[in-house]
């Protein structure tokens, strides 16, 4: 045979395995109830769907546009970002599109994380992060959220990072710490607090701040969402991730931005300059036109930032009831739309299941097969010292239709019949 | 303030920001000239892109896909690919390579072809790796070959003279077998193969191909082919496929673009193509860099290549009248470049066409010793004084050689009858005011 020395370069070794790739695939069965990955079955507004065909339908935006984001999009994102953030944005220098806010994360690393370089990763993570840190050569310094016993109720306000544990993973090679307001899995929204104590580290020990603040809009009753490039000294160490998916429910469209001062926006610029150029041109103009239609609404309460907001608060506290329901003790989230649940009480002893993954991943491949219920196993979004931590854990996403949460509940209600 | 400051703090904040993977990667051309041809151009020939729109049929799905009953086309698909498109794909090309695909395993769609090179470079190309790039070059390879940490080797295609009468063909454009074996080393780990080449239109013939085959296989060395061009040729010519040449498939990963086939750039959705060993790495790369394409372009996209399957090689087929729709833009443009005494280089395949510029040199002189390409200066001087947009093929060399061809312009064609007519116009002006004056 011909010789073959070719195998994955260094960068991508031991990277190659996705929780997704797993769990999408076994919960592709229609028959089974899906509030695993976190995408909406719900309809994306009819007027976001009605702009990108106007677009479509445009002869010279099915070609080629401005690299660094469509003239449209960034005009429209420097001014609902000015009014978020409280300070002038040029829409040209200070905002990158991306493909989705997944590309932003990893123009970001990609610029300025050198390798061995150390980042704060607070767990559970997006578990994105890790491999993208790994992939640049730099070490993820993880530090968990714990949960403080503080009564009765669980909310992801009760998940909160230990000050003196958090300043220990600073030192002088710590080039940034990613933060993710609100959280998933969790739903924390980080208090002013929170983001002052990260804020003093990083000023403290300059270091920078990825933000990945993708639902941001998705914030419940009686809580804000604050960014912490607002907090003094954080706007010029800040990178402010979004992403349209979220946004408008249009996680199929696949746009993000960046958001941050100049200088270091132009080196994210140089990163996707180098990686895929242009992102897709009918996408961002219906995008751009959303946004007009929105921020012309922003003191609305119609604006779809917050009528989205109001739809899902409404479905959080349902899948909330049904779990509890149930028997089990979900974590109420403040923000976003996933809701993690200790399923230990259930007592499903899995002890005879081969293989060596942690319990929730054996938990919910039963749960997909017997009970038809997919979800998806909190200990992926962990590093290797807090796998035990968390693998009594499962998040559900409760973006879903109706008919769906009804489905969920159908199940959720004859599980504790079964069980009793 | 800085005596407050460890030692070590104020060693972090005299490092540069950004990581050295950047270093000598800033630059970009497309950012300068597509902001001189948006400020200034009247005519835009430059940036590859066409000025008429995709076709309806391609259209039309993009529409079913958007406006129809399923809304979950506006929601994630398949990470590395939507089943529908790969599918396809999996077909066509299973067909055009006489194998049997897996379109699971063997192809995978990307945000443009773009992403599909740097996927390629990043997936196989370590710190040191040598990567052979054949000038002129569509100008990505060699910042992307640096930023995975590897060293570009240079080969030049060189110009023989045409025959006595003929005009100069993209074909006259060759490499030198030595000196092609002797960019070979036991560090290369890969060749980027483009044919149809852009800047050139150079359809690489079998025997071209076969040189480098045997070479690739004699090195063990990998084969990266954009072929984003594939269905752009002309004169009867045949686009021949390096996979299909012995040894080749095992070693090579294809990438096309429907940007390209369908004349629709601004949906950027492209692919690669080639056996499991090798695309599984480009997925891990992918999986972690973008992870998943925009889901409406690919259903779109999917349809499109079903049709032009069912239509395959009938004269209905977009595959047919593309290209014969634009081998009549390259023959007029060709015409008037000769005429004008703007010497093009007839190309065998792509939309763009380089032409020597020597007989209008006078308006733009040479400034010796100065860093910036002569074509360049003059490619600036003319979309600010001419409003005609084109881009200098200095371009697509590397540093050291951007001087060795620097009296030549590439020009799109891909576009409207008034916009090449205009761009005559505008030539023509320009001659009677150099002969007048």
């Amino acid at each position: 045979t011909m010789a073959f020395r070719h195998k994955n370069t260094r960068r991508i070794e031991g990277l190659d395995s996705n929780v997704w790739v797993e769990f999408t695939k076994v919960a592709a069965d229609p028959s089974i109830v899906n509030l695993g990955q976190g995408l909406p079955d719900i309809s994306p507004p009819s007027y976001v769907k009605e702009e990108l065909a106007k677009a479509a339908a445009v002869d010279r935006l099915n070609q080629y546009t401005r690299g660094f984001g469509h003239p449209s999009l960034v005009k429209a994102l420097s001014q609902v970002y000015e009014r978020v953030f409280g300070r002038k944005i040029d829409p040209l220098s200070d905002i990158l599109v991306t493909v989705g806010a997944y590309g932003s994360l990893f123009s970001t690393i990609h610029a300025l994380i050198e390798e061995g370089d150390e980042v704060i990763i607070i767990e559970p993570f997006y578990d994105c992060y890790e491999p993208m840190v790994k992939m640049v050569g730099a070490k993820p310094v993880f530090i968990p959220l714990r949960y403080k016993n503080d009564g009765n109720s669980a909310s992801s306000a009760d998940w909160v990072l230990d000050p003196a544990e958090l300043a220990n993973k600073f030192n002088s090679k710590t080039k940034a710490i990613i933060l993710n307001t609100p959280h998933n899995p969790i739903g924390k929204v980080f208090t002013r607090e929170e983001l002052q104590v990260i804020a003093d580290l990083c000023l403290k020990h300059d270091t920078l701040c990825i933000s990945d603040e993708v639902y941001e809009w998705l914030v419940y009753k009686g809580k804000k969402h604050i960014k912490i490039a607002t907090l003094p000294g954080m706007w010029e160490r800040t990178i402010t991730i979004g992403s349209a998916g979220k946004t408008y429910s249009v996680t199929g469209w696949k746009l993000g931005w960046s958001i941050g001062p100049q200088n270091l926006i132009k080196h994210l610029q140089v990163v996707h300059q180098n990686t895929l150029y242009t992102c897709p041109t009918p996408l961002q103009e219906a995008l751009a036109q959303a946004f007009w239609i929105d921020y012309k609404r922003m003191d609305d309460p119609d604006c779809y930032f917050y009528s989205l907001s109001r739809e899902l608060e409404s479905k959080r506290d349902r899948m909330a009831q049904l779990l509890q329901e149930a028997g089990l003790k979900p974590v109420v989230p403040d923000g976003g739309y996933f809701m993690i649940v200790d399923v230990s009480t259930l007592n499903v002893d899995l002890s005879d299941v081969a293989g060596k993954q942690p319990y929730d991943y054996k938990f919910v491949k039963w749960m997909i097969t017997s009970k038809k219920l997919s979800a998806i196993p909190l200990s992926a979004f962990c590093g290797p010292e807090t796998k035990r931590q968390f693998e009594k854990y499962i998040r559900f996403c409760f973006i879903k239709k109706d008919s769906t949460l009804d489905a969920a509940e159908v199940i959720l209600k004859n599980w504790n019949k079964q069980t009793a | 303030q800085t005596h407050f400051l460890s030692l070590s703090l104020q060693a972090k904040m005299s490092r540069p920001v950004q990581a050295r993977r950047l270093e000598g990667i800033d630059k970009n051309i497309w950012v300068e000239f597509v902001k001189l041809a948006t400020t200034y151009s009247t005519v835009n020939l430059g940036q590859g892109f066409p000025d008429f729109p995709p076709p309806d049929f391609l259209k039309e799905a993009f529409m079913r896909a958007i406006s129809g009953e399923n809304h979950m086309l506006h929601q994630y698909t398949r990470a590395f690919g939507h089943p529908p498109l790969v599918k396809i794909l999996a077909q066509l090309f299973g067909k055009l390579l006489g194998r049997d695909l897996d379109p699971m395993t063997n192809v995978m769609v990307t945000v443009g072809a773009y992403q599909a090179l740097f996927c390629c470079f990043q997936a196989f190309v370590d710190e040191g790796d040598e990567v052979i790039i054949i000038e002129p070059f569509f100008d990505c390879y060699e910042p992307m070959v640096k930023m995975a940490g590897g060293k570009p080797v240079f080969v030049p295609l060189r110009p023989k003279a045409p025959k006595h009468g003929k005009l100069m063909s993209s074909a006259d454009w060759q490499l030198d077998p030595a000196e092609l074996a002797s960019k070979f080393s036991e560090r290369t780990k890969a060749i980027v193969l483009n044919s149809p080449n852009n800047p050139l239109g150079k359809v690489f013939s079998r025997e071209e191909l076969q040189l480098i085959a045997d070479l690739c296989v004699k090195h063990d060395v990998l084969c990266i082919s954009d072929e984003v061009y594939e269905w752009l040729v002309y004169d009867g010519k045949e686009h021949i496929r390096i996979a299909n040449l012995q040894g080749m498939w095992e070693r090579t990963v294809i990438i096309g673009s429907a940007g390209k086939t369908f004349s629709a750039t601004g949906w950027k959705v492209g692919w690669t193509v080639g056996p499991n060993r090798l695309l599984q790495h480009i997925r891990t790369v992918h999986q972690n860099s973008v992870y998943h394409c925009a889901t409406a372009a690919q259903e779109a996209v999917a349809q499109g290549f079903q049709r032009e399957l069912e239509l395959y090689g009938k004269p209905d087929s977009y595959f047919v009248q593309l290209p014969k729709l634009l081998q009549q833009k390259r023959d007029w443009l060709v015409q008037s470049l000769d005429a004008l005494g703007m010497k093009p280089i007839v190309p065998e395949g792509t939309y763009f066409l380089v032409a020597d510029i020597s007989e209008f040199k006078s308006d733009v002189p040479d400034v010796p010793d100065s860093d910036e390409p002569y074509d360049s200066r003059f490619a600036k001087w003319m979309v600010k004084n001419k409003g005609l947009a084109v881009i200098p093929l200095s371009t697509f060399y590397c540093g050291a050689h951007k001087n060795n061809y620097n009296h030549f312009i590439r020009f799109c064609f891909a576009k409207e009858e008034a916009t090449l007519k205009a761009a005559n116009d505008i030539l023509q002006k320009w001659k009677r005011e150099k002969t007048s004056s």
